[in-house]
């Protein structure tokens, strides 16, 4: 069982925090097929909230094929995430690394490199969905 | 599908200060509705009127299709907290749920019961002994195991600390999964509404200023910044609810369906927060000089 957290700082709504919270505990191995989520009531009781968020969450998690409910006994996971490599993160985060002091010795301000980055995200994203 | 309260020109005067005015809503079934505005907006009265304990100056209210206090039968489906969530303090927690099985046809006691063993409360104690938020919690379990259709609050965390707001609130949710109650409660937290509602209304002098679907709510509103600029050569879909201007810049809060095109406009989205302060912000300007009415702050 995982529980959720919820940081209202960060903007992000919060039924995506709930949607990320267990995508990423897949990624993490925390949760494997089989594992029960908590039920929404357990869930608005912790971080009073609106019980349609958590459904919300859950519906789209479903839609994903990552878990399916039982009637009358919950939410259960049956699908899998990729789990990231270690490696390839630590390899990749070099080679930003170098990349990062490329653009500041071409005198760029963090607001430029994050408006770049932004974009690349978008673009090379949305050749993927091609 | 009835609605849960539906009101028709629904007014309240007293003396010739009008506490409500022109109140037209139609809430759907099953919300948990947030009811938000300053102090003496006219949220209290609005519940008051939907109980039955205040009867209308004018227009009409109906509350789950019946009239509001009209019988045992209209009264059994309403549940109410009034504010300071009120007890009685020389009676035990026990007392109260054996007053609550005398008074209430559809009690429930085997809930009441259930409740105050979740929350670890002793049935031998004295309300009058009891913290700010263990009485709120006695009068959340005497209001829900009455098995009511729908739950009235009025101000019901306005007094409590962080930790027995979010107890309280918590409670309330685990309820509304648990029992499919329909809920309005009235507060002036709106980070606390943010999180538990799914519908809004924003009451401000005696008169709803906006209400919906939060969702829907928040993707209509949008904060608009760019060159200085006329407000009157916005978009006619546009409405202006907030605007301030520097002698370069122009800032607008607008609510509109239709997407903001024109690129000389950064577009941010707005909060709650952001929503409900135009919003009275634009009720006070529009009503001067009637004096301001106090905004709480807890």
């Amino acid at each position: 069982m995982i529980e959720f957290q919820l940081d209202t700082a960060s903007g992000v709504a919060t039924y995506l925090q709930l949607v990320q919270q267990v995508r990423q505990a897949l990624q993490l191995g925390i949760l494997e097929p089989g594992d029960q989520l908590p039920t929404a009531q357990q869930v608005v009781a912790k971080l009073a909230i609106n019980p349609n968020t958590v459904l919300k969450a859950y519906r789209d998690l479903e839609r994903e094929g990552l878990v399916r409910p039982r009637p009358g006994q919950g939410t259960f996971v049956v699908g899998t995430l990729p789990r990231s490599d270690p490696a390839a993160q630590e390899r990749f985060l070099t080679s930003m690394n170098a990349w990062l002091r490329r653009a500041r010795a071409a005198g760029l301000g963090p607001d430029d490199i994050e408006a770049i980055y932004r974009t690349a995200v978008r673009d090379s994203f949305a050749e993927g969905v091609a | 599908m009835t609605a849960l309260i539906e009101t028709n020109g629904l007014g309240k005067r007293y003396g010739h200060k009008w506490a409500l005015r022109d109140c037209t809503l139609s809430i759907p079934e099953g919300k948990v509705v947030g009811l938000v505005g300053p102090n003496g907006a006219g949220k209290t009265t609005l519940l008051h009127l939907a109980v039955g304990l205040l009867g209308p100056t004018c227009g009409s209210i109906t509350v789950l299709g019946g009239r509001p206090g009209d019988g045992p039968a209209q009264l059994g489906k309403v549940g109410f907290v009034a504010q300071d969530t009120p007890t009685y303090a020389g009676l035990s927690i026990a007392k109260h749920l054996r007053m609550g099985g005398y008074l209430n046809q559809k009690w429930d006691q085997e809930l009441a019961q259930g409740r105050i063993d979740q929350l670890r409360l002793d049935p031998r104690q004295k309300a009058g002994s009891l913290s700010g938020g263990q009485r709120a919690q006695l009068a959340l379990t005497i209001a829900i195991a009455k098995r009511p259709e729908i739950l009235l609050l009025d101000e019901p965390v306005a007094s409590l600390d962080p930790l027995a707001r979010r107890e309280f609130l918590g409670g309330l949710m685990e309820i509304v999964a648990k029992h499919e109650v329909s809920v309005v409660l009235s507060s002036h937290l709106i980070a606390d509404l943010e999180r538990v509602c799914d519908y809004i209304i924003v009451l401000v002098s005696s008169q709803v200023q906006v209400a919906g679907e939060l969702s829907e709510l928040l993707a209509d509103h949008h904060r608009l910044t760019g060159p200085r600029r006329d407000p009157r050569s916005l978009p006619a879909d546009q409405a202006v609810i907030e605007e301030s201007h520097t002698d370069k810049q122009s800032t607008f809060l607008v609510r509109t369906r239709q997407p903001v095109l024109d690129p000389a406009w950064s577009v941010k989205p707005v909060t709650l927060d952001d929503l409900v302060l135009a919003y009275m912000a634009a009720q006070e300007r529009s009503s001067e000089p009637v004096p301001r009415p106090a905004l709480g702050v807890v």
